[in-house]
């Protein structure tokens, strides 16, 4: 099943290696990360997404909260909530029939073309993992793609509920 | 505001903190700390021969007293000789601090001489880690590891030093912090009410209840309350390898350790029991065989520090976190209403059943004429000593045989490595355990493979003058690897057999030391006397054992906890 954990660290160096190594160590497979500083910049948050049964889910949670640096941990999926992921795309288009055919789904997509050169477009897209798959699925289809670059997840609960200290 | 370099703040910081001894050894990127060792006296310095060497002996004066183990070693070969010293502590949630020396801050990634990544070698067996980057930080970076080495669930921490950091010759403010408080780091001493309430409720209905006792209540100090409770219930207890002395062996309630190798008693008793109260024992695999048959009829509470322990291997019933003394002590304010004489009639046949178990003997074992039995060694020891020695062991055959046929009467007396499994650990743990009691007497129990594993430290042992006894089983083999074999792989005695041995007496007295060789049972009992009488040297003991003698009770793989051998022919 798939997980979200949201995790409020200390925005200090060596953390971000002692949360990898509680999923190295165990054998858990990251399917992405996503980190950056919050507001308060002595804080970090991270979303990782992986997948884990019910029994590894409570022990990443309890083996994460356990690192020193931690201060928070939560599974996002538990309750409502948003998630986005962002996605740089950029396509080689060879004939105009596929550059219409690009510029015609990044409007359906509501993407947005960053970049232009005589043979590539690149593209910034947000949604939800399933929505960047699916578009960089329909840009296979319509032109070649020359490389993309995924954020990862990052997501917040509904309402009140909150990840802070 | 006193000003110093960074190398006199280490030591000063050291001595803020009341640090005694230091186990250590010396090396390029620490020679400045070394040099501020020199000019003072608070802070006593041990050389060992070996890093490894100096963590165990940190370690063991850390199982001893309870205090945190200190130890000093250079960067790159020096800190990475300390890592099996340190996971040992690690999986025994032993206190330690391990100040590492590191190469020059302009230099690090550069592969400079003697460079290592100790901080990124270590992380997976610390606690937690420091890298610090700047001399003004080196009191609160020291304060902080020492208060997260023995706060919560103890274990070892990490100081890495780079050499520019703590430079001679540049000064610094000195400000030792008064209090550290960490923001993220809060550990639970006390349980739940709600839970506590749940848990009171389920032993005073327990017609069957067991303590299972381990490793936490030593931590925690928590004997006497564990004591408390116990006679309040009138329960049963059995100790896990690592919280022998926790509750007294010679205690009527005692049923001995529990698991792979404990007591038919232990394990019938828990496989039995309707309610199972753990204290700061965390399921080991030593301990539970079959998880999925492990204790089918038992309401378990589990009572840990640390909640990743808590329904990791086996679900909880009745999860409570906090530390084992507290928790003890919610437990028995609630228990007032029990009448001690209506709570022993209630258990009587549940005693009744136990005492059955009892008489099945399941330590016996036949003493020939000549070839000396290692359990005859061990209860040989106890008699010496009067069951007051601190023993420390190595890991194999003796180590069971010590843990089962001496009798701990007291927590800290009992010293090994139970989670790691270490080879090796006993001789210098038993030094650690010598400098903290310098008056006590500190024994090894350990074997011929495993005292070959760290025997460097005998020189130490001179140096410093420490009057340990060995006491080695000698089978000219790995047993407890031949053991396996013998049971599970036709006895195909695959590298298992030692077949040059060093001469150990000679080697003893090569290393300035006494050493005896006892061969035949009857020459026993006078080398013992002899051994013990030596009151101010090292006496090696080098007793050959019957290489044909298992470990029993043994579990059998993949049963509940009371599937057993009770002999080579015999099971339950």
């Amino acid at each position: 099943m798939r997980r979200i954990f949201s995790v409020l660290m200390e925005n200090a160096p060596g953390s971000l290696s002692r949360i990898c190594g509680v999923f190295s160590q165990r054998g858990y497979n990251v399917d992405s990360l996503c980190v950056a500083p919050t507001s308060d910049q002595s804080l970090s948050r991270l979303t990782i997404i992986t997948n884990a049964n019910d029994k590894v889910a409570e022990q990443i949670t309890k083996q994460v909260n356990k690192l020193i640096d931690v201060l928070r941990v939560t599974e996002l999926a538990e309750a409502p909530h948003v998630e986005r992921e962002l996605m740089l795309i950029k396509v080689a288009t060879r004939t105009e029939i596929a550059r219409a055919e690009v510029k015609r789904n990044v409007d359906i997509f509501r993407a947005r073309i960053l970049d232009v050169t005589a043979q590539h477009y690149t593209i910034e897209i947000t949604g939800t993992s399933d929505k960047l798959t699916a578009f960089a699925d329909v840009m296979d289809h319509c032109a070649d793609i020359a490389e993309s670059a995924r954020t990862g997840v990052c997501g917040l609960s509904r309402g009140d509920r909150a990840l802070r200290l | 505001m006193r000003m110093m370099s960074g190398a006199a703040m280490v030591v000063e910081s050291l001595k803020d903190i009341g640090v005694t001894h230091l186990f250590g050894y010396p090396g390029g990127a620490v020679l400045d700390i070394y040099d501020a060792l020199f000019a003072q006296d608070h802070v006593k310095h041990v050389l060992v021969r070996h890093e490894q060497g100096a963590a165990h002996m940190a370690d063991g004066y850390a199982r001893a007293t309870g205090k945190t183990g200190t130890v000093l070693v250079t960067s790159g070969p020096g800190a990475t000789n300390t890592l099996t010293g340190i996971a040992t502590a690690y999986m025994d949630s032993i206190p330690m601090v391990i100040l590492s020396g590191q190469v020059p801050s302009m230099h690090i990634g550069e592969d400079a001489f003697q460079e290592t990544d100790m901080v990124g070698c270590s992380r997976p067996v610390v606690k937690h880690s420091f890298l610090v980057k700047k001399a003004a930080d080196i009191p609160m970076a020291i304060a902080k590891a020492y208060y997260i080495a023995n706060t919560g669930r103890p274990g070892p921490v990490v100081v890495d030093l780079p050499k520019d950091i703590v430079n001679v010759l540049e000064e610094h403010p000195y400000v030792f912090p008064d209090d550290v408080t960490m923001r993220s780091y809060n550990p639970t001493l006390k349980g739940h009410n709600k839970q506590i309430s749940k848990a009171v409720a389920s032993l005073k209905n327990a017609k069957r209840p067991v303590l299972y006792v381990g490793g936490g209540a030593i931590h925690a100090n928590a004997s006497e309350l564990v004591t408390e409770l116990a006679e309040k219930l009138n329960a049963p207890v059995t100790c896990t390898l690592m919280g022998l002395g926790a509750f007294s062996g010679v205690h009527e309630q005692f049923v001995g350790m529990l698991g792979m190798h404990g007591l038919l008693e232990a394990n019938k008793s828990m496989h039995n029991a309707d309610c199972i109260l753990a204290l700061g024992a965390r399921f080991d695999d030593r301990v539970t065989n079959n998880v999925d048959k492990f204790c089918p009829h038992a309401d378990i509470i589990h009572v840990d520090i640390d909640p990743a322990s808590i329904s990791k291997i086996v679900n909880a019933h009745i999860p409570v976190v906090g530390s084992v003394d507290t928790v003890c002590k919610q437990l028995l304010s609630r228990m007032d209403d029990i009448n001690i004489e209506e709570q022993k009639e209630r258990l009587a046949p549940w005693w009744s059943q136990i005492n059955e178990w009892r008489a099945r003997k399941c330590l016996s074992y036949v003493q020939g004429e000549e070839i000396i039995k290692p359990q005859k060694v061990i209860e040989a020891v106890y008699q010496h000593t009067n069951g007051e020695a601190f023993i420390s062991s190595d890991v194999g055959q003796h180590q069971m045989f010590a843990a089962l046929y001496y009798p701990f009467a007291k927590p800290r007396q009992w010293i090994n490595s139970g989670g790691l499994g270490t080879m090796g650990f006993g001789l210098p743990a038993a030094m650690g355990v010598q400098f903290a009691h310098p008056e006590a007497c500190s024994v090894v129990i350990t074997g011929d493979g495993s005292i070959q594993m760290n025997i460097q430290e005998l020189s130490t042992c001179l140096q410093y003058n420490l009057p340990i006894k060995i006491i080695s089983l000698n089978n000219r083999a790995l047993g407890m690897v031949r053991q396996w074999q013998d049971m599970n792989y036709k006895g195909r005695h695959s590298f298992s057999n030692m077949d040059s041995m060093p001469d150990f007496v000679k080697l003893a007295e090569a290393y300035g030391h006494i050493g005896i060789r006892v061969e035949k049972l009857e020459d026993l009992d006078d080398a013992m006397t002899r051994c013990f009488a030596e009151k101010n040297k090292l006496v090696f003991m080098d007793i050959l054992v019957d290489q044909n003698e298992h470990v029993y009770p043994m579990q059998i793989k993949y049963g509940a906890m009371d599937d057993m051998r009770l002999s080579k022919t015999e099971r339950t």
